[in-house]
């Protein structure tokens, strides 16, 4: 049976359809040249990107824009450093102005962070929830940065919010998906009668085997930056992650088999010329 | 007249309006957003929207970010 392993590789999110599950950020690199090069590597037609104060004094210094081309890559502007409902607001409509400028596709759409400290850069549920009411009504497409909270998650979306995008643990922090029973339950909540409403992993992701249990568990898309942008051979695991992102997709929808305690024999139990051991 | 831009104060010798302070910045409008005391001021109306005195006015652009 021939299968066509490029059909359900595009993620759909809201009105924006990509070519690739996995959404990749640009912040943290050693140097915007090798930003690109990774971004490349990666496979990505999504990436996310902050919104901070010009430099007034070194306008010689790099923009992120002269490294990005724009024709290529929908931008997914996040509202990063925001602690409160309003200041998310400021951020994602300041967001949309630039995208707006440089007539971007992402202009209509905002990865929501709301975040409660800076210690653990958690997000505030009740902030998040406030924002994405006000942001749906402002006719943004809102992805929700979340906890692996299931009630949060669900709240979310009743909300309006386009995507919820649970962490798998704290920003850069690359402990992986602690809470897969979460995630599960965050699944049934979110896609029930609703099979393609989409559900990514953001943030937490530290090598490719973390991207590969997000994406069995079902999940439509990774979200990841830190992973990358950290690693010792940043190109190298944007390699990796690329391969990931695809290989647990294909094993979800090939299916796993399940866990059983006992082994079960590969080759055939008769016609051994040998005696079992009593 | 005073005001501040990005947090740094600036004095400007006459009013002007929000495009002339990006010009005098050397900015290019496509690529940021404006905001006049917390309220965005869209691209278009740069041009209309005269500075006053003690206006706080960010003016941010796209950075690296995850």
């Amino acid at each position: 049976m021939a299968i066509d392993l490029r059909a359900d590789s595009s993620l759909t999110i809201g009105t924006h359809t990509l070519s690739s599950r996995l959404i990749v950020g640009t912040g943290k690199y050693a140097s915007y040249a090798l930003m690109a090069e990774a971004l490349e590597r990666s496979g990505t037609d999504c990436i996310t990107v902050a919104v901070r104060r010009e430099r007034l004094i070194d306008a010689a210094g790099n923009n992120l824009l002269d490294f990005i081309d724009t024709d290529r890559y929908t931008l997914l502007p996040n509202t990063a450093g925001c602690f409160t409902a309003e200041d998310a607001v400021r951020v994602a409509r300041l967001g949309r102005e630039i995208l707006e400028g440089i007539e971007n596709p992402g202009a209509d759409w905002v990865k929501l962070e709301v975040l409660s400290d800076t210690r653990t850069l958690l997000p505030d549920p009740v902030a998040t929830l406030e924002a994405t009411e006000q942001l749906v009504a402002d006719g943004f497409q809102v992805l929700c940065y979340s906890t692996d909270d299931p009630v949060i998650a669900r709240r979310l979306k009743q909300a309006g919010a386009t995507s919820v995008m649970p962490a798998g643990s704290p920003i850069g922090s690359g402990q992986g998906v602690l809470n897969p029973n979460n995630i599960r339950i965050c699944m049934e909540y979110l896609k029930e009668g609703d099979q393609d409403y989409p559900v990514i992993i953001d943030a937490g992701v530290g090598t490719a085997s973390d991207v590969v249990i997000a994406m069995e568990l079902g999940v439509d898309g990774v979200l990841l930056n830190t992973g990358i942008a950290h690693a010792r051979d940043p190109l190298r695991m944007a390699d990796a992650m690329r391969h990931a992102v695809e290989a647990g997709h294909q094993a979800y929808q090939a299916g796993r088999i399940p866990r059983k305690l006992y082994a079960t024999a590969s080759s055939p139990e008769e016609g051994t010329i040998t005696a079992k051991p009593r | 007249m005073q005001i501040s831009v990005n947090g740094q104060v600036r004095q400007l010798p006459c009013e002007i309006t929000i495009a002339e302070l990006l010009k005098d910045l050397n900015l290019d409008p496509r690529t940021l957003a404006v905001e006049r005391n917390l309220q965005l001021v869209p691209r278009a109306q740069h041009g209309m929207v005269q500075l006053v005195e003690g206006d706080k006015i960010e003016v941010v652009t796209l950075v690296g970010g995850g």
